[in-house]
Formats: C-alpha cells, structure tokens, sequence
C-alpha cells in the first residue's frame, strides 16, 4: 500500500499459502496425461520446498508417486561479477534423466526471470525435455526478459522500495508471503 | 605470515598458502567443493561460472598431474585457459619473474595458476600482480590445492577432521605437500606429526605444532591416516639417505607394516608413486588406499579455488542481494 | 666533547690547524682568522671508523663506486672505512690496491683503506703477494664473501701477515654446513620451506680458526659475528689472551629471522638474520667486550637484483647511513651502552684494535670528527641516501641520533642540509 512504512506487510498467511499451493498442483494435474512422465524440480532455494509441497497435493490427488528434484542456479548467474563474496552453492538434484520428460519448474517469485533464465540453461546441461512449464507462487512484474509463468498463484503489485519475501517452515519456520522494505530484505 | 585474509568466507584475492588461511576459511573451501564433485559426474561436466575468465597456467617446473588437475577445473567453469611452461619460453631466456608478471598483467589476464622452483614465489607474483594468484606449488614453501584435496580426501572419510591423527612420513625437508598439510590438518583441529630419517625432518619442525617419530612402525600405530610423500630419488646423491633400498627396509609402508594399524587407517600418496620405495603396491592398490579418491577430489577443491577467487567485489555484495530471491 | 680514547666528556673547544688536531678541551683561542664552527647542542666526536664495507668498484658500478660509497660512509659520520676486496676483479694484486687507494683519495668522502685478497682470485688455494699489497697501501687481508676455507691456507696466511703487523678478516663458515642456506636454519626457514645455515657453520669454524690464531700467534679478525655459538668461542679465545677480534653489524644487533617472513628480500644477507637468543648474545659480548666493534659489512645490490625470488636475491644489505641511528636505538636508549661506550665500539676500538691512526681527539691526531645530534629523531628515507643504492630492510623506521658535519684531515666531507635549505 502506498504510504505503508517500516515492517513487514503480511500478504498471504499460512492457509492462504497452502490452498494457492493447492490450485496449483491442481492446475498441473489437469494438464498432466502421464503422471510418470511428470517432474516436479525446485529452484534454490524456496522453490525446492514449495516443489515439494506441490508434489504432496498431486500425490494426494491420486497421482503415483512423483519425482521432484532441485536446482541450484548459482553457477548459471549472469550477474556473477557482481556478487560476493562468493555465494554458497547448494547441490543440485535430479531424480534421474530428464530427456525426453515433462519439467515443471517451481520458484517462490518472479520478478526480472533472471534465475528462470539460468535454470533454463542448468537444465539444459543435464539433458533434453520434452517440455519445461514454469510455476511460481507468485509473479511480480518487472521482467526483464521474455519469460511468462504458466501457472501463477498470485500477481501481486510491489511498490517501490518494497519487495516480495516469501516464508517456507524449513528455512524460516513459517508459511507466508510479506511485502518488506527492500534495506530490510535479504 | 602478513598474507592473512579476512575473516569468514572470503579468501581475498590470492591462495598463496594455508599459513595464511583460517579453520573457517579451509572449511569453507571443502564446503564449497562439495557440490562441484557432482558437476564431474554429469553428462555435460561444465558450468559457466567462469565465462569470459582468462586463466594462465605458468608452470615453471614440470607437472603432469597438477596442470592437468587445474585445466580440468578450469575448463569445467568455462575458463579460458593458456598454459605456459617454462620450457621454449622466454623465461629461459633469462627474463625475471617480474618481467614475466608484467607482461602477463599487460595481456589483461584474470588469473593465475603458478607452479615455480623457489619458495615464495607466488607471494611474489602475488605482490605484483593485481589477478588472483593461485599457488600451484612453490619450492618448498607450499601447494595449498594439494592440501585442500587431501583434507577433503579425509574428511569424505572421517566425516571429522578435528581430532584425526594424521602422520606425514617421509622426506619433510624438502617437501612443499608436508608443509601445507601440516597447515591445514592444524588449522582445522586435527593432530599432526610426521616421520622419517632424520636428515629428512627440518630443524624447528616442533615448533609448528606436530610431534616426530622416529620409527614409521610407531607412526602406523598412533595414526588415522597416514600420508607418504614421495621420496625423490637425488635425495640419496646428495646425502641425506644411504639407498632408496635401505629407505624402503626401515621407512617404506608395507601391508606387513600396516598389520599393526588402527582398522580404519587409510593411506594418502601425493603421486607420482615410486612403488616398492615409500610404499608398496600392496598398500597403494590395496583397501586403506585413498590415493584415487584424492585425484578426483583434487578437481572439485580446485574448481571451489577458482570460484571463490574469482570475480566478485565484496562491496557489491549488498546490491546484489536486491535482486530476485 | 666526547673522546673515549681520553676519557673526555664534557664541553669545550677544539682547535684544528693543518688537518690535524692542535688542541682539544677547554677554552681555546684559536689563530686570527681561523673559521669557527659553533656546535653547541651536538656531539663532537672522533670520526667513526667502519672496518667492513664493500664498494663494487670496479665490476659492480652500478651498485656502488669507491667515490658514492665514500661519500655513503661521510654522511653516516664514518671518515675511515676499509674496503673488502670482492670485486671483479678482485683487489688481489699491488696495482689493485693502489687503484682503490687513489680512487679513494679522489673521492672527497671518508678515507678508503682497501682490504687486500687473502687468496688469489679469492679462490682460497693460493696467497696473495700480502707485502706487496701493504707496500701500495693494503691494510689487511680476508676472501670475505668467501670464507678461507683451507686450513692449511689459513695458518700461512697468519704466520706470513705477522710480517707485515696486518690481521687476517675472516667469514667464518664451514660451507658443508651453510651448503645453499639463505637464510637462518630453524622454525622460520621451515615453515617458509628455504635452505637455512646453522649457527654451527659459523661457530665451528671460528672454532677452528681460533686454534689457528693459537697456533700461530698472528691476528685473527673474525667479521659479522651472528651466533650465540660464536660468542662463546670468542669469549674463550680472550680468556686465553689470544690475538683474535671481531665485529658485529648494525642489523644483527636490530634483527632476527623473523624480518625474511613474507620472503623479503631486503632482509637477505650472510650471515644470516638469527633468532632473538643469538641478537641477544651478540649484543651482551659487543657490551661486555668480547666483540670489539660494530662493522656496517655494507652490501650495496641495485633494486633489480633484489627484486626477485629469495633464492636467486644477493645477500647484503647497505649501512653506512643507518649504523650510527640504529646504534643508539640498540644500544643506548635502552641502556646498554653508555654514548661514550658506543663512540668507542665505531670508532676508538676499531683503530685501537687495528693500530690505525684514527679514533681519538688526541692533539696531533688527524683531524677526523664527527658532529652528530644524539637525541634528533628522522626516518630511514632510502632514496635520500648518497649510497647508490637503497637496499635497506630499515626503511620506514624511526631512528635516533642523526649526523650533521664529517671533518676528514680537518676538510668538511659532509655536512646535512637544514630541511628548509631541502625544499
């Protein structure tokens, strides 16, 4: 909200989180004919417990067992000269070959579609799938390149000088999305 | 040493030795080897985190695995990379290595990988040149990359480092590999002593913090690992050691040796081996060898070298956090 | 007024007339039209006396000429030096010697006494023509550089110098022992992994050539003392009446080993920078007397030289211009030398223990002084030094005590520029 200072802004609680994590999956599994076909692939380091999230409501949708993995970006950066120091690298794991599947990739925002852009590519190291869908919680505008989500939770508007966090339990003991002060973010 | 980096993460801007480095620091370059080891395994081994990057290997002493180990980890970030040996160049021609130093800065390189004859060296170029330096073994000073592999090597197989008790044995003298390990064990908690003829362990070595032996078949009781060094052969020409033959009798480690060994002991070899001299091929090719594994690992921690060296400002560190999570 | 040789300390006149001294002490009057010198607030002394430098002329001019080195050593408030004859070629022959005489002469700095080769070519198998060279003006022999390895050399060369009343200077080093060392054995050369020397290559051999000069009766200097080892022998050697001396430098009194960490090479020099033990022990003997004098062994090396890796940098450092400033720091700041015991150890002991005319305030003596401030602090500004060159690990460092005129024969060789005179 404009004239909102200071704090964080509470955009999506728990529950909220947790039924948009359900639509998702559901909108995936409509599109999805062959559930062994499907592979549900996190971006470090949000997307991979959303990814999980999201495989645990197709799998209670009747969907057998599905594979998920995730993928770390960091070496894919293109703004790598400016960072440092040196970001920490997390594994990347895939649950087998990806030629020839149906990737869905799930991060937490899409913003400049920079990481999308870079995980495109990790992906594209490992193999050839047959189709590669994008899935975010949220999509915030401002890309900077020529990359639209095929499922979206929530379209939020940012204003300037804030920023979209998301939560997740494993990293930060809870489910949410806030808006904060970008000094704060981080 | 006054080539201390900073605190945490960073490495600052060359790995000139272990000396130099933190606990912290070490373990953050093991840490950050650890994802690299999977890149090798894929089908496509390359990442393109160093794209753009101009590496020199400058070799000024012959090194097969070493050149070979960082042109591995080079290629796989997506470096370029040029190789300089000292042979048919002008360094044979009598130019310094400051000439030489100059000259690389002024083909606007970003990086350096040196191995050379004389001790301090690197911290040489280092000084003079502002690419990251990256010591590939000086003298007898240090070969900080040889060290991070073996402690990786370790670790993969302890899981522990701190209270592991590693010997070294062999020639300590003249052994560059000894001393970064000697480093590197101390710095993140493991006990270190080493072993060998007398002639063959510096004056002073106490003084670093590691306990002598004077017999290998002591040393095997009391260790977890074992690390042999290579056991150059003109050491005998010039004194130090009567014959290689009467070297392997009292200090070379063979399966009969190591019958009195902790059951988990494993066994280290920089390479190149001299087989049936510092160790037998029993014990090389045997089950407590680790001596493969830390070729492979040698990779890794040189692919985590280069990219925690490389690039990157501290003071951008902030703006970059602006970006996407 | 400060004259050790006389026991003066105190303030008065001193008259000079024809480049001797007439008078000293007291209120003098001196000749109508004499010039006068008012050195109110400075330390009139007799000229320092340096029994060690090396001046690369000829072969290394580009390190150092006879005429900048003897305008080095005027600056440092030094009027006497003797030159080590390892220069290529070597001062090894009569003509040699007179060369170095005569360049000296023309200088217009300190006096140059050229050391003579105690071996020909310093390749220690042969002695030199000894007679002929003091007959053109040697005032000693030594290989220094080198050590005169061959025992057997050694005793002729003590029993033959006696001739002549010269000593032998000798660099004490079994060199089976030093073998490539550059820098001190022990835990810093271990962890920096390079070739060190033990203190026993020089403590044995000085050992043995003690045995020499007992033997022999002739005069034994022994240079650069760096070990504590040494010290012992040396003590041993006075406790038997022996003709045998020596000198220590500026820089083993003011470092140890630690000053090579980070393999500077500026810090390079042989003997080798010892531990804290050994510059301990070597300044407890230079006090006690055991070792006689300081001796700068000024090693000058062009910047490329040194620029470059630790084994392939040359030893040796420059001195002329630091040794009075780092010897009060050491000595007497803290207390271990009185002012008056540090003139004697630079410039009365020398030309005591060498029989040289030099080292006193003694009317009729040649008129060398010094003028020097004790208590005037400056910093070592290396490329503010007349030497030709700056290879000094000292620079930086705040020093007291600070030269402000050199007489030599009573002719002004030196005098500082005031700093506005600068600008």
């Amino acid at each position: 909200m404009p004239g909102t200072t200071g704090g964080r802004e509470k955009v999506m609680d728990r529950d909220a989180v947790e039924a948009t994590l359900r639509e998702l999956a559901g909108l995936i599994a409509d599109r999805t004919e062959d559930p062994a076909d499907l592979m549900v692939v996190g971006i470090r380091r949000r997307g991979v417990e959303l990814a999980d999230r999201i495989a645990d409501h197709l799998e209670r949708a009747g969907f057998a067992p599905v594979d998920t993995g995730s993928l770390d970006i960091t070496l894919y950066r293109d703004d790598f000269e400016q960072v440092g120091p040196r970001p920490v690298i997390g594994p990347t794991e895939l649950p087998g070959e990806i030629t020839g599947r149906r990737v869905v990739l799930v991060d937490d925002v899409l913003y400049t579609g920079r990481t999308v852009r870079a995980a495109l590519d990790e992906l594209a190291d490992f193999g050839r799938p047959r189709r590669i869908e994008l899935c975010v919680l949220v999509d915030r505008g401002g890309r900077e390149l020529p990359i639209q989500p095929d499922y979206v939770g929530r379209r939020l508007e940012v204003p300037p000088g804030r920023q979209v966090a998301v939560s997740v339990p494993d990293l930060d003991g809870d489910l949410c999305v806030c808006l904060v002060d970008t000094a704060e973010a981080g | 040493m006054t080539d201390a980096a900073p605190p945490g993460a960073g490495l600052g801007k060359d790995l000139v030795g272990l000396e130099g480095l933190t606990g912290d620091q070490i373990r953050t370059i093991l840490d950050t080897a650890e994802p690299f080891k999977e890149i090798s395994e894929r089908r496509i081994k390359k990442v393109p985190v160093l794209r753009g990057k101009t590496i020199v290997n400058l070799f000024f002493e012959p090194s097969t695995r070493t050149r070979i180990s960082f042109e591995f980890a080079e290629k796989r970030l997506s470096a370029d990379t040029v190789n300089i040996s000292a042979t048919g160049s002008s360094v044979q021609k009598g130019e310094t290595l400051v000439d030489t130093a100059r000259t690389l800065e002024a083909m606007r390189i970003d990086m350096v990988v040196m191995r050379h004859g004389s001790s301090g060296a690197a911290r040489f170029l280092a000084d003079r040149i502002p690419s990251n330096v990256i010591n590939g073994g000086d003298g007898q000073h240090e070969h900080p990359t040889q060290a991070l592999l073996d402690l990786l090597t370790l670790r993969d197989r302890f899981g522990e480092l701190d209270g592991l008790k590693v010997c070294i044995v062999g020639d300590i003298l003249h052994s560059r590999v000894a001393r970064s390990n000697i480093w590197g064990l101390l710095k993140v908690g493991a006990e270190v002593a080493v072993c060998g003829p007398r002639t063959l362990i510096p004056l002073g070595i106490e003084e670093l913090g590691v306990s002598v032996f004077g017999r290998v078949e002591e040393a095997i009781e009391w260790s977890d690992a074992l690390y042999v060094l290579r056991l150059q052969l003109e050491r005998m020409k010039a004194g130090f050691i009567p014959s290689v033959r009467e070297y392997n009798r009292v200090f070379g480690v063979s399966a009969e040796r190591l019958e009195r060994a902790k059951e988990a002991l494993v066994v280290l070899h920089p390479g190149p081996m001299n087989r049936g001299v510092e160790i037998d091929s029993d014990v090389a090719d045997g089950p407590r060898s680790v001596i493969l594994p830390q070729v492979t690992n040698g990779v890794a921690v040189r692919m985590a070298v280069l990219y925690l060296l490389a690039g990157g400002r501290p003071d951008a560190a902030e703006a970059a956090k602006q970006g996407e999570t | 007024m400060l004259d050790p040789s006389r026991d003066v300390d105190g303030i008065g006149d001193l008259l000079v007339v024809d480049g001797r001294i007439e008078a000293a002490g007291g209120t003098l009057q001196g000749p109508d039209g004499c010039e006068m010198q008012d050195a109110s607030g400075l330390v009139v002394a007799p000229g320092l006396v340096d029994l060690h430098v090396h001046f690369r002329e000829p072969g290394g001019e580009h390190k150092e000429t006879i005429a900048t080195g003897a305008r080095a050593a005027a600056a440092g408030g030094f009027t006497t030096v003797w030159t080590m004859p390892n220069t290529d070629p070597p001062i090894d022959d009569p003509a040699a010697v007179g060369f170095v005489r005569a360049e000296g002469e023309r200088a217009g700095g300190a006096r140059v006494m050229p050391i003579g080769a105690a071996s020909v070519g310093l390749s220690g198998e042969r002695m030199t023509e000894v007679g002929e060279m003091v007959a053109a003006g040697a005032v000693a022999v030594s290989d220094d550089g080198h050590p005169i390895w061959n025992a057997g050399l050694l005793r002729r060369l003590l029993e033959y110098t006696q001739t002549f009343g010269i000593p032998v200077l000798q660099h004490s080093e079994v060199r089976e022992l030093a073998g490539f060392g550059v820098m001190n054995e022990g835990k810093v050369s271990t962890a920096l992994g390079l070739r060190g020397q033990p203190n026993a290559a020089e403590a044995a051999m000085v050992a043995r050539d003690i045995q020499l000069a007992e033997l022999t009766g002739g005069h034994l200097h022994v240079c650069h003392v760096s070990a504590r080892q040494t010290v012992e022998q040396l003590r041993l050697a006075r406790e038997r009446g022996l003709r045998v001396t020596s000198e220590v430098t500026p820089h083993h009194l003011a470092l140890t080993e630690t000053a090579v960490r980070g393999y500077r090479t500026e810090a390079k020099m042989n003997p080798p920078l010892r531990t804290e033990e050994d510059r301990e022990a070597v300044r407890r003997a230079l006090v006690d007397g055991v070792i006689d004098v300081i001796a700068t062994d000024h090693a000058p090396h062009h910047y490329e030289e040194k620029e470059r890796e630790f084994d392939d940098a040359p030893f040796g450092i420059v001195g002329l211009e630091t040794a009075l400033g780092l010897a009060m720091c050491e000595l007497v700041e803290p207390g271990h030398l009185s002012l008056a015991g540090l003139v004697d150890r630079m410039s009365c002991s020398p030309a005591r223990i060498m029989g040289i005319d030099a080292g006193t305030l003694r009317p009729g003596s040649p008129a060398d002084i010094v003028l020097f401030d004790p208590g005037e602090r400056w910093t070592v500004e290396p490329e503010a030094f007349l030497s030709r060159s700056r290879n000094t690990p000292f620079r930086g460092r705040e020093l007291t005590g600070r030269v402000h005129v050199t007489l030599v024969g009573g002719v002004e060789r030196y005098r500082r520029r005031a700093p506005d005179e600068a600008a």
